[in-house]
């Protein structure tokens, strides 16, 4: 099976279960996402959205199912063969995540320096080029305390995208922004697939965001534990596979809350 | 304010009237549900007659007659409560998930102590790979491949270098001047005040000023390292390092534990010549020994092996305070309190593993006959 859809998945889980101890999160997870495509992960606060993006970007071991990221599997690689996808891959963190004591191009610097031969000129020049792609130029020399959250954000954007990586991962990019900052963060993960053709995965709850920018998406649920809606947010919405996912998407107007 | 109740066939009527501010009657509410107790309705049906001005002691007397009709599988009827008492009551019975038991809930004795055993298993366990980690961050370090840059050792050898020296140097010449007004009031009876100056000097050197030091930097530096590194896992930052492939051994623990190696030594020197310092000053004030004399009588007593045992007590300690404050910030949870919690750990291990280390290397100077 993986064979024969390597070429087009970014990212394929198959039947993958996640617990904290005996606490399980999610089981009997399966999706595919599609090289060069914008995928939601969404679902109600508490389904595990989170800790499914750890499984996937590789800071959290599947318990049992398998995670193939750019036809790795994660449950059986090699130190070294994990390292290697996570440096194809770029994270945003819900809150930035940037290190408090570096400015914001000692930021984007630091993984350039690690896993480049670029010379130190280069790498400051590329640092600039990231910070300005993200809308940031000029603010190289900026300690993350001095700016705001959405520039805290779209600095950590501009980080993730350091390695040029072939998948970024977004973990709730909307969350704590007001309503400009995120419709723009939103233009730019769809002006990052379009012109570099990075696979985007995208961990949210926030419906403008959803419909704005999702081609695909799964919906995890708190209580099934696992997924139980898959498609286009349009299409989910179209056909509501049950009243969970209609209420969800309709913020509660249309489906009974129960 | 009042309750009265009525029962009409199977139903329970319970009926409220009045203003229910602050409403505390406990005797009413006990006497009601020993009648409820008694007829065992099949319905509890709440009356509206007239409740003026209510608060939430009204909405817990509904809500606890909710409870207990769930609880008996009887129905429960307050839709002639007034709109927004019936709203609230239905937003309180509307939860849609039933709460996971609190990992603090009380246990059996047996399986607290269970828990404990497996606990003190993973929590040796988890020291022994940091320990195995750090030691290989260390042997890269050697071989010029740890990820660590220059930058983050010089601001650590800042921090805990020239900035702690007025705190270690003021702490050791109160140390001085105590060890020496302590033995002064004892050696004076003899008419031996002059040896106030050996007692401060072999103390100072051999054990109390690397101790000192040691328990002034646990304080200060070990508790800062546990609270910096606990605060990026709260910020997702070690999750950002590790996502990059960055070894946070080399990256954060390295820098730290190296800087503590080298300072450590180096500030128990100072603290052994600020607790000669404060041992003079008393000298000289009470006991009228001159300076010339508590100089001659210091550098007399003073023996290498004290001096380089009480530099080697400062390094081990260096690197305690270094290990204690990094593992225990790494192992901090990812809120506000996980990251209190990581500090007190820090400073209490610290100063308890100086303690062991201390006894350790004691025995082992005994036996050794240094």
């Amino acid at each position: 099976m993986m064979a024969d859809n390597e070429q087009q998945a970014a990212i394929q889980v198959q039947d993958l279960k996640l617990a904290y101890g005996d606490y399980v999160i999610m089981h009997d997870v399966s999706f595919t996402v599609k090289k060069g495509s914008i995928f939601i992960i969404m679902g109600g606060s508490g389904c595990g959205k989170s800790t499914l993006l750890k499984a996937l970007s590789g800071l959290k071991e599947a318990d049992e199912g398998s995670i193939y990221v750019m036809g790795v599997n994660f449950s059986s690689a090699t130190k070294k063969e994990k390292e290697a996808i996570m440096h194809k891959t770029g994270i945003l963190y819900q809150s930035g995540a940037l290190f408090s004591s570096m400015t914001l191009a000692e930021n984007i610097a630091l993984p350039l320096e690690q896993y480049t031969d670029y010379s130190k000129g280069d790498i400051a020049e590329l640092a600039s080029l990231k910070l300005a792609l993200v809308g940031l130029r000029g603010f190289e020399d900026f300690y993350p305390s001095e700016i705001s959250g959405g520039m805290k954000k779209r600095a950590g954007l501009a980080r993730a995208l350091a390695l040029d990586p072939d998948i970024v991962y977004f973990d709730e990019p909307s969350a704590g922004l007001d309503p400009v900052s995120s419709k723009l963060l939103d233009d730019l993960i769809l002006q990052l697939n379009a012109n570099l053709g990075t696979t985007i995965v995208v961990v949210t709850h926030e419906l403008s965001s959803i419909f704005a920018i999702g081609q695909d998406s799964i919906f995890l649920d708190a209580t099934a534990k696992t997924v139980i809606g898959k498609g286009s947010p349009q299409e989910l919405l179209r056909n509501p596979p049950n009243d969970t996912v209609l209420n969800f998407l309709t913020r509660g107007k249309e489906g009974n809350i129960k | 304010m009042g309750i009265e109740v009525h029962t009409e066939g199977t139903a329970f009527q319970v009926v409220f009237s009045g203003d229910f501010i602050c409403f505390s009657d406990n005797k009413t509410l006990e006497s009601l549900y020993a009648l409820l107790a008694k007829q065992k309705p099949q319905r509890i049906v709440a009356f509206d007659k007239g409740v003026e001005k209510w608060d939430s002691s009204l909405l817990v007397i509904l809500f606890d007659l909710g409870k207990y009709a769930q609880m008996q599988g009887i129905s429960f009827d307050y839709s002639d409560m007034s709109k927004g008492i019936k709203g609230l009551i239905d937003l309180a019975f509307s939860v849609d998930r039933k709460p996971t038991p609190p990992s603090y809930a009380k246990q059996p004795f047996l399986a607290a102590v269970g828990d404990w055993g497996i606990n003190l298993v993973t929590s040796t366990q988890n020291g022994l790979i940091f320990l195995c980690d750090v030691f290989s961050s260390v042997i890269r370090f050697f071989r010029f491949k740890a990820v660590m840059r220059g930058v983050d050792f010089l601001f650590a050898l800042e921090n805990c270098g020239y900035k702690a020296v007025a705190i270690v140097s003021l702490v050791s010449f109160m140390v001085g001047l105590i060890l020496a007004f302590v033995g002064a009031v004892q050696l004076q009876m003899f008419g031996a005040e002059i040896y106030v100056a050996a007692l401060v000097a072999i103390g100072m050197t051999r054990i109390m000023g690397a101790v000192m030091s040691a328990v002034i930097m646990a304080g200060r530096t070990g508790a800062s390292y546990a609270a910096t590194i606990g605060t990026m896992q709260v910020n997702e930052e070690i999750d950002a390092l590790k996502t990059f492939g960055i070894p946070v051994m080399d990256f954060l623990v390295l820098p730290r534990i190296l800087a503590l190696a080298i300072t450590m030594p180096l500030l128990t020197v100072l603290a052994d010549f600020m607790g000669m310092v404060g041992g003079a000053f008393v000298s000289v004030i009470l006991l009228g020994v001159s300076y010339a004399e508590y100089w001659n009588m210091s550098v007399a007593s003073l023996r290498l092996n004290n001096f380089l045992v009480g530099v080697f007590h400062g390094w081990v300690f260096g690197i305690i305070i270094a290990l204690c404050g990094c593992y225990f910030g790494i192992k901090s949870g990812k809120n506000a309190d996980s990251v209190g919690k990581a500090t007190t750990s820090a400073v209490v291990y610290s100063i308890v593993w100086i303690v062991v280390a201390t006894g350790i290397i004691t025995v082992i100077c005994n036996r050794m006959g240094v």
